[in-house]
């Protein structure tokens, strides 16, 4: 190391070390909050409090399989009495006695308070001669088992009619052996509240930790036969998404590290100079992440996969340095005065392209904008002024001139060939003109990371426990608790001729399950005092089987009404009412939300959707916000779509712009832009036609073509003339090439979606950008 | 509900028994079952009383019941309301006024033992139906009584015992005592066609 170097080789390391310590202490996820917007509207923030700090984040669904039913019950009652004494856990469900026996107790205590049936009206002389007599002929019935057994207690049929009415939608869990059950009943199910948000993945994998070591323990000492643990859940998904990309990234980094680093070994001949060309990837790599851990404060799962997408473009700035030096690095100052202005302009291209990204709306793609920018950036500029300095003095390269003028005739030989662009530019044009409206992937789910076998396991648990995704919601606010189940029951009133006119099936809301202050005092004073009562059962009964000396049951009941005895949210707690309660009612800061989820017509014109129109009819002036959650994420990914690809021409633009003012010649610029817009143009086509439907990672992909790309777009715009500088140029883009093709060809074989498109994107677009760079300036060469 | 369930599954286990009953030469549990084995389908009308406790008369519903071999069993109610009790194979759908409910006996394994001695009953297996009551024949092939008391605490809980009465293969009666006192007799009357 020269003394020169020492300043900027210091410089370095204090980067390094800076960027080491903040990566490590770096928060990662790989949620799907990566793709929600960071300026959301009403209906869209609800989506991201969903998804993010929500209930439905924080349920866990646990399913025990194996043995027989009466094994997994005592697991499962194991487990919950375990996972109760955590305070990971802030509510465990299983349905086991204190959850099925509470809860029709509870309907039977405070069935005048939850029943909509309960009006004054009903306990006139009249109402109560009509409600005894619907009850003796429900009890004649096949059906009458509890209403027979409760007549003298429930004389009006309060509880059949509860049963009957809103609470007949929400359907239960099946039970097996005392605890819950699915279906089929094959299996225990549990439901599991996680005290930390769902977004939470740090926290959420040491919860399912948790769950796992507790089964671990209880699972053989309960079953005599194996039994098995299962998982699901948003914070279980976003946990298992992490840990897959987690290891896709590493074996994709180290097979692609393996291989080019035989590729370059081989080149160099030379493990020094192998060992030097990897440091800025590792730089860059290193700031990038940096760079968004600071600017974000989380790193998202995809910004680190394709970080690993790097190694394709930063490892062409050493390739460029050691190859076009020549062997024994004499060239170095060369390098600089010539080469290295070129590699500049390539750099600050793609800067200006990628810095596009920063303005994007969705932090996923801001992400991977900083991330390219400073990585990019870091590694070029360690590239010109720290590496040279830490080659040693005695270091010798292979000579590739050699190899570069062979490349060099056959540049010039293809020159006849180079029809071949403008010839496969039409036919990708026509061919993505025929496919135009199924292009893009219209859809958030086209970037999930979750395997379809896992979504279809999470359906078939919810379907079990009765918590079907609710797709379709009106979202009510409140100052408090009571305010917002007021709110929720004015809506109530507001949904009620839709469900007459069978324009939604039902409605599910809070407060089905606890009824507001206001409303349980005025159901309670429906109910006469004592004597009043009495009397008007007399003259109600008479000529009936049912005499009203019978009924001192209902008649102390009534009483009890009197003595103030209302339904709270804590004696909810632990049944499923508790459960169903807890997703509709949230506290989201100093405000009460209360959520009514609809339930589409089961037959019919309009079977299976909801007309989103006439909801939003009946709930104006009502304050009441309607969403459909699908067709709002869709919306949602459908808008970053919209916006990725308006930033990304804005990208192409500034990136021409850039190249204007550095060439200063519209003719040169086309030169370099056209190789460049024919790859990605055939590349797109390509992929169209393969039958890949583009998504945000594509386009992504198309932004790293034309970054990696210009490079060898300009060198081969300059140095079209012979001579053996020129061919070391010509052997060090071949050889850039062939790293960036591997390195993005192994992302390719990644089982996750969204490194697989980036890969083949990349691979494909890059080696097509070469190819028609070298085709474009084989025919200048020939023309000349 | 769950007792209601394992209710009206031991109402069913005994329809089935009920409508399945051929004659028999030497009147004894076995002859008696392995008739009822023999049987295919049936249908037959009925007049049901409920005696209940709290009442001063017995709460009256008619209507119709019907075996089909080999699973289908239907008791159809047409007074004082109609409604329709169906059993095929492992799924219970009750039909009231515009309520459905359906239910899947294999999700509950309380279930299980009744929708045993069901399929026992109908298939004369004298062993599945002795898992869920003791049983008691009295009389001979002209009036016979069987008396089946459950073991099952589950049903033990509410039904005190049943009593199923008849003439050679007719069964005329079914009675239920409760264990709180209350009971539920139904006659019937075997009708012609299936």
């Amino acid at each position: 190391m020269t003394r020169r170097a020492f300043g900027p080789v210091a410089a370095w390391l204090a980067v390094l070390a800076v960027a080491a310590t903040v990566a490590a202490s770096a928060r990662y996820t790989a949620d799907l909050s990566a793709f929600l917007p960071r300026s959301p509207s009403p209906a869209q923030q609800l989506l991201v409090d969903q998804l993010r700090d929500g209930v439905v984040g924080r349920v866990m669904l646990v399913a025990i399989e194996g043995a027989d039913a009466g094994a997994r019950a005592m697991v499962s009652r194991a487990l919950a009495a375990r996972l109760r004494a955590d305070p990971r856990f802030a509510y465990v469900a299983n349905g086991a006695a204190d959850g099925a026996e509470r809860e029709r107790a509870l309907l039977v205590e405070h069935r005048y308070l939850l029943s909509p049936a309960v009006t004054p009206e009903r306990f006139t002389v009249t109402g109560l001669r009509q409600a005894i007599g619907d009850t003796l002929e429900l009890v004649a019935s096949s059906a009458g088992g509890l209403a027979q057994a409760l007549l003298a207690r429930d004389p009006t049929g309060e509880v059949a009619a509860l049963a009957a009415s809103h609470l007949a939608g929400a359907t239960r869990p099946a039970l097996a052996a005392g605890v819950w059950a699915s279906r089929d009943g094959e299996r225990a199910l549990l439901v599991v509240r996680t005290a930390a948000a769902g977004a939470d993945t740090d926290a959420q994998e040491a919860t399912m930790q948790a769950v796992r070591t507790a089964f671990a323990d209880v699972g053989p000492r309960e079953a005599a036969a194996p039994v098995r643990l299962r998982m699901t859940g948003g914070g279980v998904f976003a946990v298992e998404s992490r840990a897959l990309i987690k290891g896709e990234v590493a074996r994709v980094a180290a097979l692609g590290v393996l291989l080019i680093a035989t590729l370059l070994g081989f080149a160099y001949r030379s493990g020094v100079a192998l060992a030097l060309g990897l440091l800025p990837v590792l730089t860059g790599a290193l700031v990038g992440v940096t760079a968004v851990a600071t600017g974000f404060g989380l790193v998202h799962g995809i910004t680190l996969g394709f970080g690993a997408t790097l190694i394709g473009e930063a490892v062409d700035y050493a390739i460029y340095l050691f190859v076009q030096s020549g062997p024994a690095g004499d060239g170095r100052d060369a390098w600089r005065n010539e080469s290295w202005p070129t590699i500049r302009l390539g750099v600050i291209t793609s800067m200006v392209g990628f810095a596009a990204l920063l303005f994007s709306g969705f932090p996923g793609l801001a992400q991977l904008g900083l991330y390219s920018v400073c990585g990019l950036g870091a590694a070029a500029l360690f590239t010109r002024y720290v590496l040279p300095g830490l080659v040693p003095a005695n270091l010798r390269v292979r000579d590739l001139a050699g190899v570069g003028a062979q490349i060099a005739r056959a540049v010039a030989a293809a020159g006849r060939w180079r029809w071949v662009v403008p010839a496969l530019c039409v036919a990708a044009t026509v061919a993505l003109l025929a496919q135009r409206d199924t292009l893009w992937a219209e859809n958030l789910s086209s970037l999930n990371t979750v395997s379809l076998e896992d979504q279809d396991y999470d359906g078939r648990l919810r379907a079990d426990l009765g918590a079907a995704d609710a797709r379709y919601l009106v979202v009510v606010e409140g100052r408090d608790e009571q305010d917002a189940l007021r709110a929720a029951e004015r809506t109530a009133a507001a949904l009620a001729p839709l469900v007459a006119q069978g324009v939604i099936a039902g409605f599910d809301s809070p407060a089905h399950y606890l009824p507001s202050e206001a409303t349980q005092e005025a159901r309670a004073s429906s109910m006469p005092e004592p004597s009043e009562l009495r009397a008007r059962l007399a003259r109600a009964l008479r000529g009936s089987p049912l005499r009203a000396a019978r009924l001192e049951p209902f008649i102390a009941d009534a009483a009890r009404l009197r003595t103030g005895v209302r339904l709270r949210r804590a004696d909810l707690e632990g049944t499923g009412l508790g459960v169903a309660l807890d997703g509709l009612l949230l506290r989201r800061g100093e405000d009460w939300q209360a959520l009514l989820t609809l339930r589409a017509p089961a037959a019919g014109p309009g079977a299976l959707s909801v007309d989103a129109a006439r909801v939003r009819d009946a709930l104006i002036g009502s304050g009441a916000l309607f969403l459909d959650i699908k067709t709002e994420a869709d919306a949602l990914y459908a808008g970053y779509l919209r916006e990725a690809i308006a930033l990304s021409a804005t990208g192409v633009a500034v990136v021409l712009l850039a190249l204007m003012v550095a060439l200063r010649s519209a003719a040169r610029v086309g030169r370099v832009a056209a190789p460049l817009g024919a790859a990605v143009l055939v590349a797109a086509a390509t992929l169209a036609s393969a039958g890949q439907v583009l998504n945000l990672l594509h386009l992504v992909g198309f932004l790293l073509v034309v970054a990696v790309g210009s490079n060898y777009a300009l060198f081969f715009e300059r140095a079209a003339a012979g001579g053996e500088g020129a061919h070391r140029v010509l052997a060090s883009l071949a050889l850039a090439n062939a790293t960036t093709v591997i390195g993005f060809g192994v992302l390719a074989t990644s089982s996750v979606m969204v490194l697989r498109a980036i890969g083949t994107t990349v691979a494909l677009g890059t080696l097509l950008a070469l190819v028609f760079a070298a085709l474009l300036s084989g025919a200048r060469t020939d023309a000349r | 509900m769950q007792s209601h369930t394992s209710r009206t599954l031991a109402f069913a286990a005994l329809l089935a028994s009920a409508l399945a009953a051929p004659a028999a030469p030497a009147w004894t549990l076995e002859r008696l079952l392995a008739g009822f084995a023999q049987k295919g389908s049936a249908r037959a009308s009925f007049i049901e009383e409920k005696k209940l406790r709290v009442l001063d008369r017995p709460l009256i519903s008619t209507g119709e019941l019907r075996f089909e071999a080999p699973d289908i069993l239907e008791k159809r109610t047409l007074r004082p309301r109609p409604e329709l009790l169906r059993l095929e194979g492992d799924r219970l759908t009750l039909e009231r006024g515009d309520r459905k409910l359906s239910l899947d006996l294999r999700s509950t394994p309380e279930a299980a033992a009744f929708i045993d001695s069901i399929r026992g009953t109908l298939a004369g297996d004298r062993e599945a139906l002795e898992r869920v009551y003791r049983l008691r024949l009295e009389g001979n092939v002209r009036s016979w009584a069987l008396t089946l008391t459950p073991l099952e605490p589950a049903l033990a809980a509410w039904v005190q015992r049943i009593r199923i009465a008849g003439q050679r293969a007719d069964v005329s009666v079914i009675e239920i005592l409760q264990t709180n006192g209350d009971s539920t007799l139904m006659s019937m009357q075997p009708l012609a066609g299936p």
